[in-house]
């Protein structure tokens, strides 16, 4: 969704110019058309594709399509076509069409400006001025060109070269000093290209026809208040050279870039093509929101309470993200937000993001600069509410002053706007004010964290007098593109809001304790230039890098101190998965790449493979678009459009017929089990979803019970009821009957209901404490040894008869001991079963339902190496509800989750790169080749990646997943991720374009290993070292002075990594001093080398809300509409001072929700939420909601609801009360805090900064 | 000029060391082969694990027979390679059988190139001993 502002903007011109043009014209422009043709009249056939219009819908995946959609919605041009075909250049003039290509865009871009989606660091610095009221002729050719090609990389020269070459155009940087110089003043520069005027002339043509999203005359009010802080500046800068006039230039325009934002509603910038939008806006404007909104942001006072005012009355929309921005856009955006596609709706949220962010920095600031020294843990919210409080009466002027070497004082705003906010409702009990709080303010704040707030300097000069567009025009294209940290060094105020829209900004840990901006961060933009602009990047959640920017060598990625790697969740549930279906699949013949939207066509008939760039021919049928089954343009192919596809493999993917579905479950059936009794609840879930599990009608289902004893369930057809065969050898087992065991589902499904119903009752009497693990997978070895297949085995206890028995390792005593032992396993059989069984198609799949200890080290081997899941349920007793109630939901998704058979993964990436090291549960077969005997949709993968030789050659870097497996239809199929990433030479690019989660991911996944080879100490010391370097880079990279300063300078990309690493290390998986239980923590560790990023977030380091807002349904102003809405509430840092007792708290810790109620919570809402009349009326041990029919209770149900959306089944749901003998568990889980064996997360802090030099 | 035991030590040494060489060979090819994608790393590991011990038995068997004869040159410059010998086997990977590799960390890059280097490195060492063995025979032959 983010992404949408970007590919809206970026019609990047094909970098061959001519030779890519297929039909006469540029891919990019031939979409243009369609665009066009959209908008026009007749859709042309394949932009009706109905594949592609689901894909948009669900996720980002092709995104092109989004400004068509815009167009549709706006402004129905009908003599468009003829128009665009007229400034859509013929072929030969190559050179012009790059550059005319590019007004097309700038429009849009600048149009979009403050609202635009454009990551910080890729928006060019014209965009920071008065975006929407830049006069398409004056601007356009110069910061369009700059927009355009964005990012540093960008600038019109780079356009032009484009014809030159296709992959080696000079490194981007280079460009940017000159293309600027050329494009930022079209007018006065005499000596503008011809490119640069064919694009004005374009531009004019656009404003005309409106092709363009361009937005022109912005409303009134917007000049208004943007013109009049020119002022100052004007002068100056048209006569300064830019160096100079940079920083005043700047300044202004930095200001200045939020004022049109408030002003405007969001989707007016977002969705509407300004040329007739101003027209179209008449209407609208009588609403006049923009008053409140300017108000904010000048006057600065009680921003809050204009801000409620302004949630209250209008009425979100239904779209979670985008409802803030619905809130800001007033009713008369709505229509049109409705009608768009929901990829179009990321840009409102911003929008207001910006808008909003304009009374933030006053508080922010104001507290920054009053002596608010961070005390330690006690520093309470309390006071910096009141902190803020005072300071925003100062004057403005004393917001001018900044640290002039400092953070950028609008840094503090996120986190010292945090604590306010959770707290308003508790000082402030009126529900209105209760809730605009956290429904809107905090919400912008998540939707952009690196969003560009107006440096609060300067704030004096709006109320000034209107001025003519054209000086502020000029000031914007006066902005050289930074070069990274050369600009950042010098930290003045002005630079330091310059390098925030571009994503650079640093923050001081030590000033701004919370940090945790009050949504889920966004991973980092990734940033393609020229060509691949309108490449849709593979989905984050499915595959994302370490760092979004990769650097050129080994050398550079040294210096950054960064991990490199890339985390993968290749089987994930996707809604809407291209798949097709053709003869040949068209792959590199060198290094088999699959073809990718990252490819390089050279012309019609043939390609460049990204990954080792050989050229190969593109087979006849490739033009044949199956979608609408005609011939024609090879971009239309999906494979060519979206990076997330997948295959229908035909037979020379096969070694042998596809297998089909064989699921064997493995009993324990020993006294141990017996008396969890988890048998009854396994069976009676088995039983009821027999149906549901994936397969065909080859289906075959078999069941063995083990105690001493291995237990065979025989069910043949004639048969009235299963035949038992008891295999008393267990130490030489082998398989009693050949036929039989393994039985089709369908054919004999009564037989196993049967089965399934009489076996937890048939060892009740048997008091067996022998436990003959393996034995039992020997003999389900053989039986499946012959078509694979996926093996259950569900374990309570150590097994401790016939192969494979073990001994118990763990010392009770010692749990809290701070070298942990025991950590590998103690024999080798498991790994060497899985190895077995990988060969032979098998995978292994643990539940262990464990009383005592159970080895897990060891156990789990099995499923390690054989591809499998481990699931672990410590202290399981049918007694237990909620136990057995999340035992009965993980199994009841174990079951009907799909499943991929006989699998096979292989990463490839750009030669240069390889992959060092793999993390998950596979057998590596080759350096990199996965053998995977099953998939699961919630396995996750890491890759750690390393080196062969420089970069320096490439601008991109690519790295393809292709997963082979049979589905459980019998269906051979092929899932291609391809993800592609931008090269740096700039080690500051590299340190901001870090993906804190994505690092995190990485380095608990090489600590797990490093606790397993070495042991756990030293995994915390690298945990500690890898910050303290990753820190220390930062500083070399901006030339901060080094020793300490009591400052702890981090960039934003990175702010929260000392968070994350403090709680990664009171985990259970790294903590020691804590007693945890030997199987607990080996089954963290194994979480950690699974788990996909978005669970393994939730498992390091819990969401914590406040959900108080959810019961307070006027604030809301829902009356009237969908029952959907639900206030986006900010996510807390998970530290006991935001408790209170007034208030009900939410703990999402991805396998368990805990709710804690306050002691004083009100009374209609306790009633509401749980019906009781006081809190001490819960019990201790409450799980699970209860059924109380009310808003309140239903509201929170359905935010429970949306936590759970990506989650593979329900969490238990734990309600916990302030006096509970629980509240432990709850406690336990606020790392932020320091407890008797480890520090607090500022005392963490402060040990990071003495280390950092 | 006498066969002395002395002799009979390098020249049995010789022997042994040409062993030791295919060994090493052995060794580099079966990991180049690993890297490139040929083999299947459980099989590579099927083969190349029996023959470890045989590797380091024969070389500590070869350097016995120096301190018998009392050539404590030859023992010196053999003893670091034992001691990793030694220290090898004793951090070997957790396994039922005899020798080194596990097939499931072998194909980590680290591990590749540490073997490879671990290769290249002994058949260095184990050529120029074999130059020194034969410049010891033929010492030992006509030095008495």
């Amino acid at each position: 969704m983010k992404m949408s502002g970007y590919a809206n903007t970026n019609y990047g011109p094909p970098p061959m110019g001519q030779t890519n043009l297929v039909n006469g014209l540029p891919a990019t422009q031939q979409q243009q058309q369609t665009a066009q043709g959209v908008a026009g009249a007749p859709p042309p056939p394949f932009s009706a594709n109905p594949q592609q219009q689901i894909q948009q819908q669900q996720q980002q995946i092709l995104q092109q399509k989004q400004p068509q959609q815009q167009q549709i919605l706006s402004q129905p041009v009908p003599t468009l076509q003829s128009n665009m075909s007229k400034f859509l250049p013929p072929t030969s003039n190559s050179a012009s069409s790059a550059a005319l290509n590019g007004p097309t865009r700038p429009p849009s871009t600048t149009a979009q400006a403050p609202a635009s989606n454009l990551p910080p660091h890729m928006r060019p610095p014209g965009m920071n001025g008065p975006p929407g009221a830049m006069p398409l002729t004056n601007g356009g050719g110069g910061s369009g060109d700059l927009s355009t090609n964005s990012s540093r990389t960008a600038s019109p020269s780079l356009a032009q070269q484009a014809q030159f070459g296709g992959y080696n155009t000079k490194p981007p940087l280079s460009h940017a000093p000159s293309g600027n110089v050329t494009a930022s003043n079209p007018q006065y520069s005499s000596a503008s290209a011809a490119a640069l005027s064919g694009s004005m002339q374009n531009l004019s043509i656009n404003r005309t026809n409106g092709a363009a999203p361009a937005n022109m005359p912005p409303p009134t009010n917007m000049q208004q208040q943007r013109q009049p802080s020119i002022t100052p500046n004007q002068t100056q800068q048209q006569q300064t050279p830019f160096p100079s006039n940079y920083q005043a230039n700047f300044r202004t325009n930095a200001m200045n870039a939020p004022t049109p934002l408030s002003t405007q509603p969001p989707v007016s910038q977002a969705n509407v093509p300004p040329p007739h939008s101003t027209a179209a806006y008449a209407g609208g404007k009588p609403l006049q929101p923009p008053t409140p909104y300017t108000n904010t942001s000048f006057s600065q006072t009680a921003p809050t309470q204009t801000l409620n005012a302004t949630a209250g009355a209008q009425p979100p929309t239904s779209q979670p993200p985008a409802s803030s921005a619905a809130m800001f856009g007033t009713s008369r955006s709505q229509p049109i937000l409705a009608n768009a596609p929901p990829s179009a709706h990321p840009q409102p949220p911003q929008a207001a993001t910006l808008a909003n962010a304009n009374y933030a920095p006053s508080t922010a600031v104001g507290a920054m600069q009053s002596p608010l020294p961070p005390t330690s843990a006690a520093a309470t919210a309390l006071q910096q509410n009141q902190l803020n409080n005072n300071t925003q009466q100062q004057t403005s002027t004393l917001r001018k002053p900044m640290y002039p070497s400092g953070p950028p004082p609008t840094l503090a705003t996120t986190p010292q706007q945090q604590p306010q906010q959770p707290y308003a409702p508790v000082y402030q009990p009126q529900p209105g004010l209760f809730n605009g709080q956290p429904n809107t303010a905090p919400l912008q704040y998540q939707s952009q964290p690196y969003m560009q707030q107006p440096p609060p300097v300067q704030q004096q000069q709006f109320p000034q007098p209107q001025q003519q567009h054209h000086q502020q025009q000029q000031q914007q294209q006066n902005f050289p593109i930074p070069s990274g940290g050369a600009y950042n060094q010098q930290m003045s105020v002005t630079q330091a809001g310059f390098s925030r829209l571009w994503g650079q900004d640093t923050i001081d840990l030590m000033q701004n304790r919370h940090i945790l901006s009050p949504a889920t961060v966004t991973p980092p933009r990734i940033v393609l230039n020229n060509q691949f602009h309108e490449s849709i990047n593979c989905n984050p959640n499915i595959m994302r890098s370490t760092i979004a920017k990769i650097p050129e060598s080994n050398a550079l990625l040294q210096k950054s101190r960064l991990p490199l790697g890339i985390l993968i969740h290749p089987f994930r549930d996707i809604n809407s998965l291209p798949v097709i279906q053709c003869p040949n699949i068209v792959r590199c013949r060198l290094c088999r790449t699959y073809i990718n939207p990252f490819v390089y066509f050279v012309d019609s008939k043939m390609w460049k493979c990204n990954l080792c760039y050989r050229v190969n021919e593109l087979p006849e049928d490739f033009q044949y678009d199956p979608a609408t089954k005609t011939y024609g343009d090879v971009m239309r192919r999906p494979e060519v459009r979206s990076s997330t596809i997948e295959f229908i493999a035909p037979s020379e993917y096969m070694l042998r017929p596809p297998q089909p579905a064989i699921y064997l479950f493995l009993f324990d059936v020993s006294i141990i089990a017996q008396q969890s009794g988890y048998l009854e609840n396994i069976c009676a879930t088995l039983s009821k979803h027999l149906d549901d599990m994936p397969g065909d009608a080859r289906t075959q289902i078999g069941f063995i019970a083990y105690n001493s004893h291995v237990h065979f369930y025989s069910m043949a057809e004639g048969y009235n009821q299963p035949h038992e065969l008891t295999l008393l050898d267990i130490d030489d087992p082998f398989l009693p009957r050949p036929d039989n065991l393994l039985v089709n589902l369908k054919e004999c499904k009564e037989l196993v209901k049967d089965l399934l119903t009489q076996l937890p009752k048939r060892f009740a009497d048997t008091h067996d404490p022998g436990s003959a693990l393996g034995s039992a997978l020997q003999v389900a070895y053989k039986l499946m040894q012959a078509s694979g297949g996926r093996v259950t085995v569900f374990q309570t206890c150590l097994p401790n008869k016939g192969p494979g028995s073990l001994e118990p390792r763990e010392d009770p005593n010692n749990r809290s001991a701070k070298d942990v032992a025991h950590l590998n396993p103690a024999t080798d059989f498991y790994k060497r079963f899985a190895l077995e069984c990988s060969g032979y198609q098998i995978a292994v799949d643990l539940f262990l339902l464990n009383q005592q200890y159970s080895d897990m080290a060891t156990i789990s081997g099995i499923s390690k190496y054989s591809g499998g899941c481990v699931h672990h349920f410590p202290l399981y007793q049918k007694t237990k509800p909620q136990i057995v109630d999340s035992v009965r939901q993980c199994f009841k998704r174990y079951l009907v989750r799909k499943i991929g058979f006989e699998a096979v993964m292989r990463i490839r990436c750009t030669r240069g790169l390889q992959v060092h090291t793999f993390h998950g549960n596979f057998f590596v077969r080759s350096t990199d080749l996965l053998s995977l005997p099953n998939v699961n949709p919630d396995a996750g993968y890491g890759m750690q990646i390393s080196y062969e030789e420089s970069l320096s050659e490439a601008k991109t870097v690519c790295f393809q997943a292709a997963l082979l497996y049979t589905n459980s239809e019998g269906e051979r199929r092929i899932r291609v991720h391809t993800m592609c990433l931008p090269v740096t030479g700039s080690l500051p690019e590299v340190m901001h374009a870090a993906d804190t989660e994505a690092i995190i991911g990485l380095l608990s996944k090489m600590a797990v290993d490093r606790s397993l080879t070495s042991n756990v100490a030293d995994a915390r010391e690298a945990f500690i070292n890898a910050t303290v370097d990753i820190f220390n880079a930062f500083k070399i990279a901006q030339n901060l002075p080094s020793g300490q300063s009591g400052q702890l300078i981090a960039p934003r990309s990175l702010a929260l990594m000392p968070l994350y690493i403090s709680a990664l290390l009171k985990h259970p998986a790294f903590r020691v001093g804590t007693s945890t239980r030997l199987d607990d923590r080996v089954y963290a560790m194994d979480c950690m080398k699974t788990l996909p990023l978005d669970q393994l977030m939730k498992f390091i380091y819990p969401e914590f809300y406040l959900i108080d807002a959810l019961f307070y349904p006027n604030a809301n102003a829902l009356e009237d509409e969908e029952e959907e809405d639900l206030p986006d509430l900010p996510r807390l840092q998970l530290s006991a001072e935001f408790l209170d007792s007034r208030s009900i708290f939410l703990l999402d810790c991805g396998n368990l929700i805990i709710i804690y109620v306050g002691l004083n919570v009100p009374v209609n809402v306790l009633e509401g939420v749980f019906g009781v009349k006081a809190t001490a009326e819960l019990p201790d041990y409450l799980y699970g909601l209860p059924n109380v029919t009310s808003p309140a209770n239903d509201i929170l149900k359905r935010f429970i609801l949306r936590l759970n959306d990506d989650k593979p089944y329900p969490p238990m749901v734990q309600v916990i009360r302030d006096t509970s003998t629980a509240k432990p568990q709850f406690i336990e889980k606020l790392v932020d805090d320091r407890s008797e064996s480890s520090l607090s997360y500022y005392e963490f802090l402060q040990h990071i900064r003495t280390q950092v030099k | 000029m006498a066969f002395n035991f002395a002799a009979f030590t390098y020249i049995v040494a010789l022997i042994g060391d040409a062993f030791l060489i295919f060994f090493a060979i052995f060794h580099v090819i079966a990991f180049d082969e690993l890297k490139t994608d040929y083999k299947n790393p459980i099989d590579q590991c099927n083969s190349l694990n029996p023959l470890v011990l045989p590797e380091y038995l024969l070389h500590i068997f070869l350097n016995l027979l120096f301190l018998l004869c009392g050539e404590w040159f030859s023992l010196c410059i053999n003893i670091p390679l034992i001691a990793y010998h030694i220290w090898r086997y004793k951090n070997r990977p957790i396994m039922t059988g005899a020798g080194l590799y596990d097939p499931t960390t072998v194909l980590s890059t680290d591990n590749l190139t540490k073997n490879m280097r671990e290769g290249w490195i002994k058949l260095a060492i184990y050529l120029i001993s074999f130059f020194y063995y034969i410049y010891g025979m033929v010492y030992a032959l006509i030095s008495t």
